[in-house]
């Protein structure tokens, strides 16, 4: 049977060269990048020419990168470590309610051991935009924090942080940015965004799974989590993982070079996908902005159709998407992110995300074409009965 | 009563025509314990192209250990489909659960009946959407590890029910509610196999549930402690708490709510100085009166049952049966009577006591299931 993978959102295959980069990290150059001998030596030099490299994929300074275990110990770490000094009096986090859940949920776990953190979700509008003038508005002296994800991981909007990131600073707020999904998917810069603190994770951009960074712009106040050794300057203690860390240093240089040429491929396998699904199925809606997005996502909700259905059709025909967010048995819960741009229960129960990649190749998509009509089809005509 | 011999054809799940089954999508409930694991297993070597599929019903699956939807049970179910090499999804079913299966247990109870929430499950979820789902994939038969078996007659184009071949372990009671189109459609493949022989096959293939132990009481209330449970769920004003009479309305005592009792129980009465054994034989939820009685008090001559089945979809006007009024007991000579199209009333040949309404009444003809009711309330 042939295999389609439209799934990059949840994770991208490593690159060979990555991979080929990552080898050498394991027996050879193996050493405690914490130890002072030769062997500490060489795997030290590894671990900060990574740090370069991430570094740069996002316009950064070396001494602001901490590598972390992936994007949701990034979420962890910067609500956490910019929040816990400021536990003494009250303050406001203001956030979206299309955030990845190791946003949301830290924040209200937050909520929980501190009664004073008053958690403000602004309203999106229906294509999951925030709107400059909602988030000045919340905008309080006790706001302690802002956190609001680039790129959304269902539906792909993308947030104008450059419109947002202005008013956040002339109130000398922190501005915590999720850009897990943005990464490699669109050039991000932490000074044209004018953010203090951004999340990244390395298997979302063809590198390893189990690391990830968060910057940290030079003068934020960011406290550690995990207490131990002096690693990543104290703020995140443990041996580093080394060839995990080349791994995501070599992915990230590679996705530098490349966005340029991959942009416009993924936003041509995307707009052909949502033209043969319109032409070929009805009763469709396009979750996905058609403008400032991410190239290569697209959400579509199939009326009448569960979502559930459609997932486990495509899977036994081959085809990897995704439908809302699995829970811990493996089932799928309806999407938070659907139900807060405006889409009711059935709606959100509904709707399938396809997600491309550097390996998506224009057959893959025509065969998707082929094959998506008659399970929508069998599908819908099942819900219908039942 | 004699075994009634039937003409069978088809009995696909065991059959060994793998060209006949390849190709033929089976949908197989994998729920972790070993009977599923066996059931699909069988159904593999059968040559069926089998999806397993586990559904969560409850709980949020989070330090919710040791009943049916218990993170692990869905490990083991998982790991099954791994080493049959099958396709395997988690269906999130909770909200159907919880209004179909679990505000209906908690809601007959406050009408002073007892519930069977594994009926009602049955019913709603496996071979309904379950069956949904079925089609959604192009399967053509749901397949569960129930202890029953189903018969084909081919002279009269008829599916039959028929109690599972182990006496211990057969669910057929279970099953009562399942239709004509639903039973043609379904497969129990471990329905001809003992328990013992389902272990067997089970260590023969190596699976990792060989030995895991039987689920026992409602998967939902895995303490066993049902008073708790639905104290959880009833606001405390709605509770109906009342008098403990005898037969001849004396006040014995009083109770904190009727969900507290089943027609039957005699534990947990509260009452003392009595000089023999005393049952619930009654209870009134409109005044919240719990009546009590003996033994021979207890016992009716007959029972009115609502949303009867007739498995063969042929309603009879009245039939000789053997009646099973619960699960683990053994069936008692009866004639059911046709009422109307969906009531019957049943008269035992000796009184029977705990006539328990919310249970269920299921007619057998030897091994033959000819259908079953919802019981409404005893007849004298």
């Amino acid at each position: 049977m042939q295999q389609i993978y439209l799934d990059y959102n949840a994770t991208t295959p490593i690159r060979p060269e990555v991979v080929e980069a990552m080898l050498p990290y394991f027996s050879g150059t193996f050493g405690n990048p914490s130890s002072v001998h030769w062997a500490g030596r060489q795997a030290k030099q590894a671990l900060e020419m990574a740090r370069d490299q991430v570094a740069e994929l996002i316009g950064a300074r070396s001494s602001e990168i901490l590598f972390t275990s992936g994007g949701t110990e990034s979420n962890n770490l910067a609500l956490h470590g910019v929040l816990k000094p400021r536990r003494a009096t009250p303050f406001r986090v203001v956030t979206t309610p299309i955030e990845h859940s190791s946003v949301l949920k830290t924040v209200k776990a937050l909520g929980t051991d501190v009664t004073s953190v008053e958690m403000v979700t602004l309203a999106v509008n229906g294509q999951g935009r925030v709107s400059p003038s909602a988030l000045e508005a919340a905008l309080t002296p006790d706001t302690a924090l802002v956190s609001i994800g680039l790129a959304n991981h269902e539906i792909g909007t993308l947030q104008p942080i450059r419109e947002l990131s202005p008013m956040i600073r002339e109130r000398a707020i922190p501005f915590h940015v999720d850009a897990v999904q943005a990464a490699g998917k669109i050039s991000v810069d932490v000074n044209q965004l004018g953010v203090d603190i951004l999340s990244l994770s390395a298997h979302k951009i063809y590198g390893p799974k189990g690391i990830g960074a968060l910057y940290v712009r030079q003068g934020t106040t960011l406290s550690a989590v995990f207490h131990g050794g002096p690693q990543e300057r104290g703020k995140r203690p443990g041996t580093e993982n080394v060839a995990a860390a080349v791994g995501f240093g070599c992915a990230a240089q590679l996705c530098a070079q490349d966005i340029e040429s991959t942009h416009p491929c993924l936003i041509h396998l995307i707009t052909r996908l949502w033209d043969g699904i319109q032409q070929h199925i009805p009763d469709v809606v396009r979750h996905t902005p058609t403008q400032a997005c991410l190239p290569n996502t697209l959400n579509v909700g199939f009326a009448g159709a569960s979502g559930e259905g459609l997932m486990m059709g495509l899977d036994l025909a081959g085809v990897a998407v995704s439908t809302g967010s699995a829970c811990a048995a493996g089932s799928v819960e309806p999407s938070h992110v659907l139900l807060a741009v405006g889409c009711d229960e059935a709606g959100a129960k509904s709707a399938i995300r396809f997600s491309a990649g550097r390996e998506t190749t224009e057959e893959d998509i025509e065969a998707v074409i082929r094959i998506l009509p008659g399970i929508v089809e069998r599908v819908r005509k099942a819900g219908r009965s039942g | 009563m004699q075994h009634r011999a039937l003409p069978l054809r088809r009995n696909p799940e065991c059959s060994p025509n793998l060209q006949e089954n390849h190709g033929t999508r089976v949908l197989a409930a994998l729920s972790g314990g070993v009977d599923s694991a066996v059931a699909t297993a069988l159904l593999v070597e059968a040559g069926y192209e089998v999806i397993a599929i586990s559904m969560l019903l409850a709980g949020s699956t989070e330090g919710h250990v040791g009943s049916c939807c218990s993170i692990d049970d869905f490990q083991d179910a998982r790991r099954v489909a791994e080493q049959l090499g099958i396709p395997y999804y988690v269906l999130n079913l909770k909200e159907a659960f919880q209004t179909r299966v679990i505000d209906v247990f908690t809601q007959e109870y406050q009408h002073g009946r007892t519930p069977n929430p594994c009926l009602l499950c049955n019913r709603d979820l496996k071979f309904d959407l379950l069956w949904q789902r079925a089609r959604e994939l192009d399967a053509t038969y749901v397949a569960t590890g129930h202890y029953a078996r189903i018969g084909w007659d081919e002279a009269t184009r008829t599916a039959h029910l028929l109690r599972g071949v182990d006496p211990y372990k057969d669910q057929s009671y279970f099953l009562f509610t399942l239709n004509q189109a639903q039973l043609k459609r379904t497969l129990f493949p471990v329905g001809h196999l003992t328990k013992e022989q389902v272990r067997t096959k089970a260590h023969a293939l190596d699976l990792r549930v060989a030995e895991k132990p039987e689920s026992q009481d409602i998967c939902f209330v895995p303490d066993g402690n049902y008073a708790r449970f639905l104290e959880r769920r009833i606001a405390s004003d709605r509770v109906i708490s009342g008098e403990i009479v005898d037969q001849a309305g004396q006040v014995l005592g009083s109770h904190a709510g009727i969900h507290r009792f089943t027609i039957g129980q005699r534990r947990g009465l509260g009452l003392g100085g009595l000089t023999q054994p005393h049952y619930v034989t009654h209870i009134d939820p409109a005044s919240g009166r719990v009546t009590v009685g003996t033994q021979e008090q207890l016992k009716r001559h007959g029972l009115r049952a609502k949303d009867v089945n007739w498995v063969s979809g042929d309603q009879p006007d009245s039939v000789q049966v053997a009646a099973k009024i619960r699960y683990r007991q053994d069936p008692i000579a009866a004639t059911v009577s046709v009422t109307t199209s969906t009531t019957a009333e049943v008269w035992f040949q000796e009184a029977s006591p705990a006539i328990t309404p919310g249970q269920a009444v299921v007619f057998y003809d030897g091994d033959l299931v000819l259908g079953g009711g919802w019981i409404e309330g005893p007849l004298p």
